[in-house]
Formats: C-alpha cells, structure tokens, sequence
C-alpha cells in the first residue's frame, strides 16, 4: 500500500510556524521530519512517523506554492487563493525575507551578478547555512536590488513598500543594496571582526549623508548611489594635512578640548599627525571607484588599527572623532566650506571594539 | 419581455503575462449571455487594466435567466494571430431573481482557465431588473427560494412543509461526442462546464415549477447531484423539500416580502391537467402518472395520489391505529390518521431534511434503504428520461413501502446517490422512517385545541425514540422495552437513524464518530454478468456493514446512530462498502449490553485462554470508551422499568432490499435468526480479523471529538474558531496480495491514518470538535482507493462547559415553569423565536429523573441537546469576546454546516452551485497527483469566496463537496479533476456585535463593503 496522493486543503491556510522554518532553513522533507521526530513531537501528541511525513510534505507542498507570492509580497495580500489571516501573511513575509548574519557577511558587497551566485556552493560548506538557503537568501537580495535600484525616493521606504517588511529589516536590505550597489570591500580577513550590524549602520549614515539623497530628494537612484560632487568637494580636505600651519593649529585645537578628557591623551598627541593624515587621504581619494570600493579596508589600516596598537578605549575614539571634525569649523579656511566637511566626518570609520549590533552610538554624531 | 441583465466590466488586475516580448498583456472582455456576445475595448499593455465599461444590457426571458449562466471570458488581443482566451467566469445569476436576496453582484473574480487555473482577477457589477410576469403558463419558476441547508433556515419559519420534490435532466457528455477527438481539452472543458451550468439550470427552474405548484415558495435541503455516466451521457438529478417559509422579521429590519410568490400563485387555478403543449418536453398522459413515470414534463399532481394504494406492498393501516390506541388514547388516534390522510396524498412522503421544527417529529422508526444495480445504455432522446425516472420511482416506491412496513407513513432525512463503474450503476436512496405532526405539512385549517393537547401529552425528550409500530405485530424481531424516561411506552434498544439528533433529545455523556468500512473482492465481469455478480454481493456486504456498525456502537458503551449514512462504491474489481454515523446514548434507550466472545473449539485449552484474553481486552474497552465519552447513566432499579434489564439480542433497525437489473425486488431479514447477539462467534481466522479490526479503532486524541451530524451532543460551548478542509488520500494497492483480508486492512489503514492526520494536523485548535466529518469514497482505477473528507474543526471552550451548564439547566428550569402559559400560544412563539432552541425544554422532566436515581450533581450528566444548540442565547453572553470577531473585513468563511458558532446569520443570498474541470499535460511540473489537485482545491475554494464576497456574503453555510472526480495517467504526464460544489452563501453578524447594534440592522453592519476589494487580505 502507497499513497499515491495526500493532500490537505483548509479554508484558512495552515502555516506551521516550526515547519517554515525548517523549510525556509533549506531542509529536506526527510531531513525536516527527522528533526521534527528529534524535537520530541511525536511523543507529545502521540502521532506517528507516517502522520509526520504526511504533514511536512503538506506544508512544504503549500509553501512552494506560496513562494511565487512570496516573491512579490503585495500580491500575498490581495491573492485570492489562500485565505491567510494578515497576522500570519505578515509572519510569512517576515521570515521568508529574513537572512543568516553568517550568510549576508559573505556576500556583502558583492555584486549580485551570477557569477557571485556560482560561489553559493562554497559560501553553503564555509557557513553550514543549505545551499537551497543560501539560494533563497542571494535571490532575495537580488529581487530587492532589482525592484529598488532606479526608484525615486527614500530606498528604506521604497522596500518597505514594494516587499512590506517590518522597518528594522526594511533598514537592513536597505543597507545590503547600498552596499552591493557600491560594492564596497567587505570580504578581507582585516574586516572580518565587523559584524553586518556594524556595516548596517555605517551605510544608514552613507545615505543619510553621502548620497544624491542628502541633497536633493527628488533623483532616481538617489539613495543608492554616492554623491559624485560631494566626494569632488572632500578633495579640498587635502589642506588640512598639506598645509602645516593648518595641521598644528587643527591639532592644539584638537588637544586643547581633549586634554584631560582622553584616557589616551599622549598617545593621541603623538599620533596626530598620521591619524589625520590617515583619513584625510581616504577622504580625498574617494573620486575613484576602486578606492571607493576599498573605503572600510583603509579606514581600518589608516586609522583602526592605529587607534588599536595604542589600546585607545573605545570612548576616547568617539571623543576624539566628535572634536576632531568640531574643530575644523575653527580654522579659518574652513568656515565657508561647511557643507562639504560636515558630511565627510559624519563619516563613520569603523571602529576597533565590536559593540552590540544595535548599540549603533558610534562615529561624529555632529550635525 | 420578463427581464433585463445589466453587466459592468470594471478591471481586471494580476493578469498573466500573455506578450513574452514586452511582458505584458493587451486585454479585452467578451461578456456573453445566452447567444448574445459584447465585447470592451482592448486596454493595452497592462496586467491591471481599467476597462470601465458601459452597462452592456441583455433583454432576456426569466426562463433563460434561470437557465443560462453569465460568461464572461477574459482575452489577449493579437493583432496577427487569433487572439489568446485567458479564463473565464461564470456568473450564476439566479441569487438575483428572488426579491430578498443579493440585489447586485459585484466584486473580484478569479478567471478561471480549465488547463492553467487561476489567472488574475476581474471585477465584474451584475443587476437583473425583472417585470412580473403574469403569464400563468409560464416556464419559469422566479422568486422560489433555494437552500442547501437541510434544516429550516435560520431567519425563516416554516409555515407548511409540503414535501418532496423531484428532478433529473440528461444529456450527451460533450466528453464523449465525436467533436471530441478534433477539439483542444480546454474546449471540451469548458464545453462540459457550461452544458453543466445549463442543465443545473435548467433543473432548478423545473424545481421550482413544482414548488410554485404546491404553493410553496422555497425549497429547503436542495441536493443535486450529476452522473457521468460516461458513453451513456450525462445526467443531473436533484431532490429537496418545498416549503412554505416566511421571514422572521425580529431583530433585523427586513420586509416580510418573501411570500409574494405563494400569493401570486394562489391567483393561477390548480391545473391537474396542464395543457401539453405548454410543456417543451413532450405530453403527459394520465396513465404515465400511474405508472410513477417522472418525466420532466409530468408536474406534480394530486391524480398520482391516489395510486398509492394500488402499488404499496405493505399497507398496515391497522397496524399504526392499533399502538395508538395503546399509547395516547384517542387523540393520539386522531392524529395519526389525520397524519396520514396529509401525507397519502402526496406520491413520496419524503423529506430531505435532518433537523425539524420542534413537535414536528413524532416517532422515528429506524433507517430504510433500498439499493438497485443497473446497466447503463445509452440515453437516446434526451428530453425523455423515462428510464432514469423509472429507476428512481422504483427505488423511492420501495423506501416507502419499508416505511410502512415500520409502521411510519414518512421517510426524512431522506437521500440519494450512485456509484458508477463502466456501464454499471448503483442506485441508492436511505432515510428515516418517522411519523409525523401533521400541523406543518398543511394549511393552518385543522390546527386546533385538539392538537395543543395533543402537544401537552407529548412526552418531551424521549417521544421520538417511542416505536411506531404494532408491538404484537412487529415487522422485525426486536427487543422492547418501557422508555427509561417517561416509562410509559415502548423503545427499541437500538436506534439507528440517518437525520440529525433531535434537538429535545437527552443525551448522556458525549458522541463519537462510528466507521464501519468493508471492502469485497469481485472478478471482473462484463454487463449483465457483472450485474449480476454485484447484485449478489451486496447483501453479503449490507450485512457486515451493519454487524461492525452494531459491535463498533456496543463498543463504544451507546444505543444510537445519528446521520448515518452507508455508501457503496462500486469498482472494477472490488465493492467497498463505508458507513459513517454519530453513536450517541440516549437516555431513554435501554444500556447496551457487552459484546461476548465464544470460540468454536471449546476443547482446546490455550484457545480458550486466548479467547478469554480478547474476551477482557473487550470489556476494557468498552469501560475506557464510557469514560471516555462520559457515559454514566443513571442506575435505575428494576422495580421502575417493570421488566429485566433487556437480555441482549442483536436486531437490524433496517430494512433494505437490492433489485437485480430484472427489477426483482429480494427482502432481507438482517436479524440473525434467535442466535443470542452479542455473541461473537470466532470460528475462523476471518472472525478473528474482525474482532481485531474491531479494537484497532483508536479514538481520537484526548480534546479531540469527531461526529458527522450538525452539533456534538454533549459539548455546548462553541467558540468562534472555525476551520473547514478537504482532504484527499489515494492509495494504490500491491496487487500481488489481494485477498478480502488484507483488502480490509488497507482501507482501514487508510482511514484510520487520514482521521490521525487530520487530528495532528489541527491539534492547535484543541479543544476542538470536527463536525460534519463527511468521508467518501471512490474507486478511479483497479487498484486505487481515493478518500474524500470534507469536515469543519470548531473550537470550544473547556473551563465554562460546567458553569455554561448549570446556567442553562436553571434557565430551563425557569422556563419550564413558564411554559403552561405559553402553550396557548406555541405557534405565534415559534415564529418570534428565531433561535432553534425548543419551547418544551426537557430538562424538567430530566433532571427529575436524573436527581431522583442518582447522587451525582445532574448538571454534570443531564445534558440535552438543547444546549448545545449553537444558537443558544445565553452560551455567548458570558463568554469572553470571540478572539476573531475583529477579523478583517473581506474574510469569507466556509462551513458544512447550517450555521457559524457566536454568529446569527441575518441574510441567506442564495445558493452556490458550482462546477469545475481543470486538466493538466504538465503534472510532474505542477507538483506531481498532490500539487496539481492541492492547488485546484485551494482554486475552488477561492472560486467560492469570490462568489459569496461579490453578492454581499460573508459566509457560505451546508457546503458540501458533492463530486471529487480525479484522473490521472502518470506515463503522459496528464490528470484531470472534476469537483462540484454547492451552498448557501449568508451575511452572518457575531453575536457580540449584534448586541452592541441591535436596532440597526445588521445585514448593513455586517455586510463588507461588497466591492470585495481585498476579500481574502
């Protein structure tokens, strides 16, 4: 005796939270009963092997039919299909669009092209996330890249309204889009500490300050793209290092305010000069694309881990930054130009100590 | 002129992409009607296009806007090419003929492609104007109401019941037509889903027709079936009870408009000899109505009466007014032949329905069944089915004479179906032999005092378990004994039955779903020789059926079967046999006595132990099942009932017969001689497997219940989460190991496996009761069995079922005191009672007996029925807000049965009734057998909520899924489906929010905002 055929169709939809997950983790129908078998479930509702087959196949079968929805979530909510109560639409929406922190850290950055999806099978063995996970999780990203990148307005928003993601996770693909649009270098061994947490919020501040969109609301791709003339104008920062009545003054300035304020005052005095030099020459090479790619790899090199060898307290890094750019409206040359500079050392250089993913206080919060 | 249908094509939205090049689609609308076609414009490039049209008009006859279903067929415009159909919909107009339904249709419909499914939506506004048409010969039957629900409808009364009406068409199946081989699937698809819209068109006109000629205005437990009879066509039947409803016009605002069709027919003189040629389908002569012809064109008429006489096989006209006079002296005479003299004149004294005014049911005598195997040929002029309505009248002529033979003059809960395997065909009909109170079957004139003592003299509770039958001149034998409630007259010691619990009925402890399931290898044979092997297993298979149900309810501890229903399914190699039916105790039925085991081979010791070891494994199970259901009835000594506690014999409550193609009609006596009952007799490995069948039966995990009728008896406090489902399973069987035995454990298997799915699968609703649980079976190939459930979780609320209770018991209480004031006027407070609850509560004379027998607190073990009456004011008031009353608007819920728990409905909009087809060539593609038909069901399902969302409902009550026709060739990558549904779509409004907004009405409350925008968000 075989069956043939089994099917269970309701009114309302059945979705089992627990089996989504197992589908969304990329499980097989075996494997997915199996683990179910391994949580304890048949002995809590006396069901047998036969029955937890049946019902995974049921659940897989009913979500591979909603993935197709799944894809465009506004069509979930006006389908008339299955009938799923908007709590539940919302859940599935949710999770389907959720992703692995150990997944997005491998492909951040990366251009969403086929080529990179040609990776997915080394990128499943490195993290142990199923490659029909990590598939789901590439294309995601690529459908939200696709829909988003040549929409006017704010890009949080525009996700959130064409996928109708919570606004945390709507902030997050906003933040992988940023990045992969821009490419920016994430992958080296250097920059592995950062979590995508620390990247998130670095790109929040990019569009909130580098972009067209910090500037003018009403341009395609606004939010996506870094703002050509902004980073013409950071060119102009090269004075702050060239000239060298400019760089001490900037420099006792600097050390005037933070004197006794700084756990690593000497250490900061002494390194001064290379630290500014440091970010001043990132800044002012951002008018090429390849630097642009390489902006977190330099801004650790140049001024991290400078910053690290001196064992500098990740409070005295934040004082420090907020003083440094501060003080550059003080100098003279610098009070008519206040537009360009104020946004570069809004800048966020990516820090030393891993604070929580959401514990986002740090970079020079001065506006 | 009688008519004019105005049709608005508003948008469409979500279309397919039909233009690979621009991925996009340019489309137009055909909107076609009768054999008038209109066409929109084409709105290019767009899968959301806004048509706007005109109001396209069609002058029509009410005939063909009975008859004719609305097509609308969505298009891709091709410049170059012929343009590409993207789907249709049918558009059944009827819910807008009748005054107080829908009054415009108009919302989201899925368009619908028989090879690609579900392709986009399209919103469509529908109006009918229709002028009264005075032509008293007409063909059309406007106005008369249709309701699937097999009970009176819940805002309605019934004012007459006048009985059983009839109708079949057939037709040549366009599958089997020569066309057929040069024409693409789709268009023989949607060839077969339109002449099926037709002809169930047609047939509730022809119904209707009837009705209005009985002066009726409704027809209440319509069922309507098709067989597809393969080469020999095409036939759609349908049966129903017409009535006379008026509209209960309490809390809502509504105008009691509903009997201006009565009223106007009224005006039209009874024709007992209609003209013929007013008949499109051919004459009628006299003498075919003698001869019980039911040919379309035969209108009901009171001429055919009077053959009653002349055919019935049994007239025990002595017998009925002999036990009258037994039990309730005169009036109870009177009453019966006044019964009877309403009923003789009706050709079938038969009703569809399950459930009954209260006092309409007097006694209920036990289940009759007739069965019929014939062989199919082919239907030569369709417009005369003379030979399909002669098999029925054949089999209907012998339920009623089984009828009487019980001493009952009527027959309810009345059914039909077929099962067809090449050119053979089972004919099947069962109900309920009853005898009735003849106040509601007609006009008000006799009712008088005489009758309102009558009622008085009525024991409550127990009065429909009393035998109609002549105890001296029993037509099978049987073991009687003094009812345990009123102890005056007589019960039998089982009771089977096919309608539902009576809602005054006293049940101890709770009720359980009872399965007898039989399967009986046949060889294959050709036409008669076939017919004939059949014919002689099915007494063999009828037997057994009912021996696993007898031992399966003496199992469970209980002394009643409700909704019983035994479907026999014919195959090419096989019968299966599966009988469902809700086992209860009730409490006027004597305690059923054990099951004993006795071996053949006494003389062998460790067969004897073994025999002992099953023998305790039994009375195990039956103490765990009386826990288990709470079956505690009270001790009562013997001195009261005057007799022994009954000596356990088995007995058939039914009555049945097979006919033979020869049209012999065979009686069989299903009480196995004087053999002691209860025995069971292993003398085989056979009887062996039996009894282990017989404890293999798991129940359901605990907070879990399972029935088949309308309501749980014993469990009252329903909670407003529902949850319907279909569910399907096809088994192929090894045919290496065919034998009966392993046969019968497959199908078991099968079923037991489906029912522990099922309770897996919804066991985040417990507590929770599955209702309406309704399995069926089908045979599609030699070695495949395919079950069908269709069945509704209710959810209900453990904590207040004791406190809810004892409210109820006080509050009947109170009533009971009332009630000798309110007898006067028990026909006006039936009609301003719109809830079902019963003006005799019986919980007085129950909890008398119940308190005097026993110690234990009578709350706890006297439940009636009554309360778990869904509607039962009071169950909701202290009850917590339902978690889901706030659901979002658009939200159309699906139930099999008549009503919503915490919600009354307020508006019934007509009836639903629909067919698809859907085909596949790419089935591996679509998710193989399972993919493919779990995504049509879920299309169905959509298909039907649109529907209701677009005449203004928000529910669809008594949804049955009547045919689930499934087909597949693996090897060509092809299936096909046919699934035909039908219900009552409603307005409902949750209880809670009736108070809050009583005086308004609620239909308007309630109603979603019937543009049906987001109806499933």
């Amino acid at each position: 005796m075989t069956s043939e055929l089994d099917i269970f169709v309701g009114n309302t939809t059945l979705i089992d939270e627990d089996v989504y997950r197992l589908w969304l983790d990329g499980y097989s129908v075996g494997d997915a009963v199996a683990l179910r078998v391994r949580s304890g479930i048949l002995e809590q509702t006396g069901a047998t092997a036969a029955v937890l087959q049946s019902d995974t196949m049921d659940h897989y079968r009913t979500f591979h039919m909603l993935e197709r929805l799944l894809h465009a979530p506004p069509k979930l909510l006006h389908q008339l299909i299955y009938q799923i109560p908007p709590s539940r639409q919302a859940l599935l929406i949710e999770r389907y669009y959720a992703f692995d922190e150990a997944f997005v850290r491998e492909v951040l950055g990366k251009k969403l092209s086929k080529g990179t999806k040609k990776d997915l099978d080394d990128i499943s063995t490195k993290t142990g996330i199923t490659l029909k996970s990590c598939r789901r999780q590439f294309d995601n990203f690529k459908r939200v890249f696709k829909v988003v990148e040549e929409m006017r307005g704010s890009l949080v928003d525009n996700i959130q309204q064409h996928f109708l993601l919570s606004d945390r996770l709507a902030r997050d693909y906003a933040a992988i889009v940023f990045f992969a649009n821009n490419r920016f270098e994430t992958g080296k061994k250097k920059l592995q500490y950062l979590s995508f947490g620390d990247f998130a919020f670095c790109a929040e501040l990019m569009i909130q300050n580098w972009t067209l969109g910090a500037v003018d609301s009403q341009v395609d791709d606004m939010d996506m793209d870094l703002d050509k003339e902004f980073l013409q104008d950071l060119k102009e920062l090269k004075v702050l290092v060239a000239d060298k009545d400019l760089l001490d003054l900037h420099k006792s300035l600097v050390c005037t305010a933070l004197r006794g304020k700084l756990g690593v005052f000497s250490e900061m005095e002494a390194n001064f000069k290379n630290l500014s030099r440091g970010l001043v020459n990132v800044a002012t090479k951002l008018t090429h694309n390849k630097d642009v790619r390489d902006l977190f790899v330099d801004l650790v090199e140049k001024f991290v881990e400078p910053c690290r060898s001196d064992h500098w307290p990740l409070s005295d890094v934040r004082l420090f930054l907020n003083q440094y750019s501060a003080s550059v409206h003080s100098l003279d040359g610098f009070r008519n130009l206040p537009k360009a500079v104020r946004p570069h050392l809004a800048a966020p250089p990516p820090l030393p100590q891993r604070v929580s993913p959401c514990g986002h206080q740090r970079g020079c919060h001065k506006t | 002129m009688p008519g004019k249908l105005k049709v608005k094509i508003v948008a469409g939205r979500h279309l397919p992409v039909m233009d690979r090049a621009s991925d996009l689609t340019d489309a137009f609308v055909e909107v076609k009607f009768g054999n008038t076609t209109f066409k929109t414009d084409v709105y290019p490039k767009s899968l959301n296009p806004q048509w706007n049209s005109e109001w396209f008009k069609f002058e029509v006859d009410d005939e063909d806007l009975q008859d004719e279903p609305l097509q609308i067929t969505v298009l891709d415009h091709d410049t170059y090419s012929a343009n590409d159909a993207i789907g249709k919909v049918y558009i059944d107009i009827d819910p807008l003929l009748y005054s107080e339904a829908a009054t415009v249709i108009s919302g989201w419909f899925p368009i619908y492609d028989t090879i690609h499914g579900i392709r986009g939506e399209i919103n469509v506004v529908v109006k009918v104007d229709l002028f009264n048409d005075l032509n008293r010969f007409r063909q059309s039957s406007c106005g008369v109401k249709f309701f699937c629900t097999t009970s009176i409808p819940k805002c309605y009364r019934a004012v007459i019941i006048h009985g059983f009406v009839e109708e079949l068409v057939v037709n040549e199946d366009p599958e089997y037509q020569w066309i057929d081989r040069i024409r693409t699937p789709r268009a023989s698809n949607e060839a077969r889903q339109r002449l099926i819209s037709l002809m169930s068109g047609e047939l509730q006109r022809k119904i209707g027709l009837k009705v209005l000629e009985m002066r009726g205005n409704a027809v209440v437990g319509y069922l309507q079936c098709f067989d597809l009879e393969g080469e020999s066509g095409l036939v759609v039947r349908a049966i129903g009870t017409a009535c006379t409803l008026d509209k209960l016009s309490s809390p809502a605002a509504f105008l009691p408009a509903c009997n201006s069709p009565s009223k106007e027919m009224k005006e039209i003189p009874f024709n007992e000899d209609p003209n013929p040629n007013t008949h499109s389908s051919g004459p009628s002569t006299p003498l075919k109505n003698q001869t019980y012809s039911f040919s379309p064109s035969k209108s009901y008429s009171r001429q055919s009466s009077s053959s009653d006489t002349d055919l019935s096989l049994t007239p025990k006209t002595g017998m009925g007014s002999g036990s009258a006079g037994k039990e309730g002296g005169p009036f109870k005479a009177l009453l019966r032949q006044q019964t009877q003299s309403a009923l003789e004149q009706r050709e079938f004294p038969f009703f569809t329905l399950t459930a009954f005014p209260p006092g309409f049911l007097v006694h209920v005598g036990g289940v009759v069944s007739a069965r019929s195997v014939k062989l199919l040929d082919r239907i030569h002029n369709p417009d005369e089915p003379e030979t399909r309505d002669a098999w029925w009248a054949e089999i209907r002529q012998e339920i009623k004479s089984h009828a009487k033979a019980l001493g009952c003059h009527a027959v309810v809960g009345y059914s039909e179906s077929t099962s067809i395997c090449e050119e053979v065909c089972i004919l099947s009909a069962s109900g309920t032999a009853a005898v009735l109170n003849p106040r509601f079957l007609q006009d008000g004139t006799v009712e008088g005092c005489l009758e309102q003592r009558l009622e008085e003299n009525l024991p409550a509770g127990c009065g429909f378990c009393h035998i109609p039958y002549d105890e001296l001149n029993m037509p099978f034998p049987a073991h009687l004994t003094y009812c345990y409630n009123c102890r005056k007259q007589k019960v039998p010691d089982v009771l089977f039955t096919t309608i539902d619990l009576p809602t005054d009925a006293t049940v101890i402890g709770k009720g359980c779903l009872i399965q007898a399931r039989l399967c009986r290898l046949k060889k294959k044979a050709q036409a008669e020789a076939n017919a004939t092997a059949i014919s002689n297993l099915l007494p063999f298979m009828e037997y057994e059926v009912h021996t696993q149900l007898m031992n399966k309810l003496k199992l469970k501890g209980m002394n009643a079967l409700f909704g019983l229903r035994i479907q026999i399914t014919v195959g090419e190699n096989m019968l299966m046999g599966l009988a469902s039916a809700t086992g209860v105790y009730l409490a006027a039925l004597p305690t059923p006595g054990g099951i004993q085991i006795a071996g053949k081979t006494p003389n062998d010791g460790s067969y004897e132990q073994h025999i002992s070891h099953m023998q305790k494994k039994i009375n195990d199970t039956i103490a765990k099942n009386k826990e288990l259901y709470e079956i505690n009835p009270p001790e009562i000594s013997e001195e009261i009932i005057g007799s022994p506690i009954p000596e356990p014999r088995q007995r058939s409550r039914l009555l049945r017969s097979q006919s033979e193609s020869s049209d012999e009609v065979t009686e069989l006596d299903l009480s196995h001689g004087k053999k002691d009952a209860f025995v069971l007799e292993i003398d085989d490995t056979d009887a062996m497997e039996d009894v282990h069948s017989l404890l293999t039966d798991v129940p359901p995990p605990s907070g879990f219940y399972s029935c088949n009728t309308e309501i749980m008896p014993g469990i009252n406090n329903w909670t407003s989460e529902i949850q319907m489902f279909t569910s399907v399973r096809v088994i192929r069987l090894s045919s290496l190991n065919l034998t009966n035995q392993a046969l019968n454990k497959n199908f078991n298997d099968l079923c037991e496996n489906l029912l522990k799915s099922l309770y897996f699968k919804l066991r985040s609703m417990i507590p929770c009761c599955l209702c309406h649980v309704n399995f069926t079976v089908s045979l599609p190939e030699d070695e495949l069995i395919q079950v069908t459930v269709t069945a509704v979780a209710i959810t209900f609320d453990k904590n207040q079922a004791l406190q809810t209770t004892k409210a109820h018991v006080e509050k009947s209480l109170q009533r009971a005191s009332t009630d000798n004031e309110e007898l006067l006027q028990f026909p006006l407070e039936l009609c301003s009672d719109s809830l079902p609850s019963h003006p005799f509560p019986p919980a007085k004379e129950h909890l008398e007996s119940a308190s005097s027998n026993s110690g234990i607190p009578a709350a706890q073990r006297a439940v009636t029925v009554e309360k778990t009456s869904p509607m039962g004011e009071g169950n909701f008031r202290n009850r917590s807000a339902a978690p889901c009353a706030n659901s979002t608007v658009g939200v159309v819920k699906m139930t099999p049965l008549s009503f919503i728990p915490g919600a009354k409905i307020t508006k019934y909009l007509g009836i639903i009734n629909m067919f698809f087809i859907r085909e596949t060539t790419s089935l591996r593609e679509e998710g193989g057998v399972s993919g493919f038909l779990h995504a049509f069901i879920a299309e169905v399902f959509a298909m039907v909520r649109a529907h209701v969302a677009a005449l203004g409902g928000n529910a669809v009550v008594s949804y049955i899924m009547k045919q689930c026709v499934f087909m597949e060739n693996p090897n060509k990558n092809q299936a096909q489906c046919l699934i035909n549904v039908s219900g009552d779509a409603v307005v409902f409004a949750r209880e809670s929010e009736l108070e809050v907004v009583s005086t308004q009405q609620p239909a308007a409350n309630c109603q979603p905002a019937c543009t049906g925008g987001e109806v499933t968000t």
